[in-house]
């Protein structure tokens, strides 16, 4: 699973009937100490996460594991808000 | 499949129903790669080396149930013997 932060939301009205209100978000993968990491990808949202908040992201075929999402066609899942991150 | 060390532990209280009561670990794939965030499925703890699963076969750890996890560490490493 990656560490990401949210920074911003997409709006697509055509879409896929299964992906129909479901919340679309844009995420910035981030390193264990909050810095931004290159790259970013349009997750689904399970958890009601909102902007900047950091987030755990599952990819995949596992993706379609989380809640609400059996059969869908997603392959990056919001599925837990991060609170906090321990380093040892 | 690959080798890890157990960096750190991830906290999240607002979760996937099926993620509730499983550890988060931070593993760092050895020797130096990337940082991972894995659920655990062997009780590992920190500084430990660990075996990693990825993929849609790392929710098979939990089976029968579906946790959504493509990362899941499966094993602590005992030894390692290599030869150069």
């Amino acid at each position: 699973m990656l560490l990401a932060r949210i920074v911003g939301t997409v709006v697509a009205t055509r879409k896929d009937p299964r992906l129909e209100g479901k919340k679309l978000l844009i995420c910035r993968q981030i390193d264990p100490d909050g810095n931004d990491e290159k790259g970013y990808l349009v997750a689904v949202d399970t958890v009601h996460a909102g902007f900047r908040e950091r987030v755990l992201i599952v990819q995949g075929s596992s993706a379609r594991m989380a809640q609400g999402c059996k059969d869908t066609p997603v392959d990056a899942a919001i599925v837990g808000i991060v609170d906090q991150v321990a380093q040892d | 499949m690959y080798l890890g060390k157990v960096i750190g532990r991830v906290v999240s209280t607002v979760k996937d129903a099926s993620l509730e009561g499983r550890k988060l670990l931070l593993i760092r794939r050895l020797p130096q790669g990337p940082s991972v965030v894995a659920v655990d499925a062997v009780g590992a703890g920190a500084g430990e080396t660990v075996y990693v699963c990825r993929g849609r076969e790392a929710a098979f750890a939990f089976k029968p149930q579906e946790v959504p996890t493509e990362a899941s560490v499966v094993a602590i490493v005992d030894t390692i013997e290599r030869e150069l």
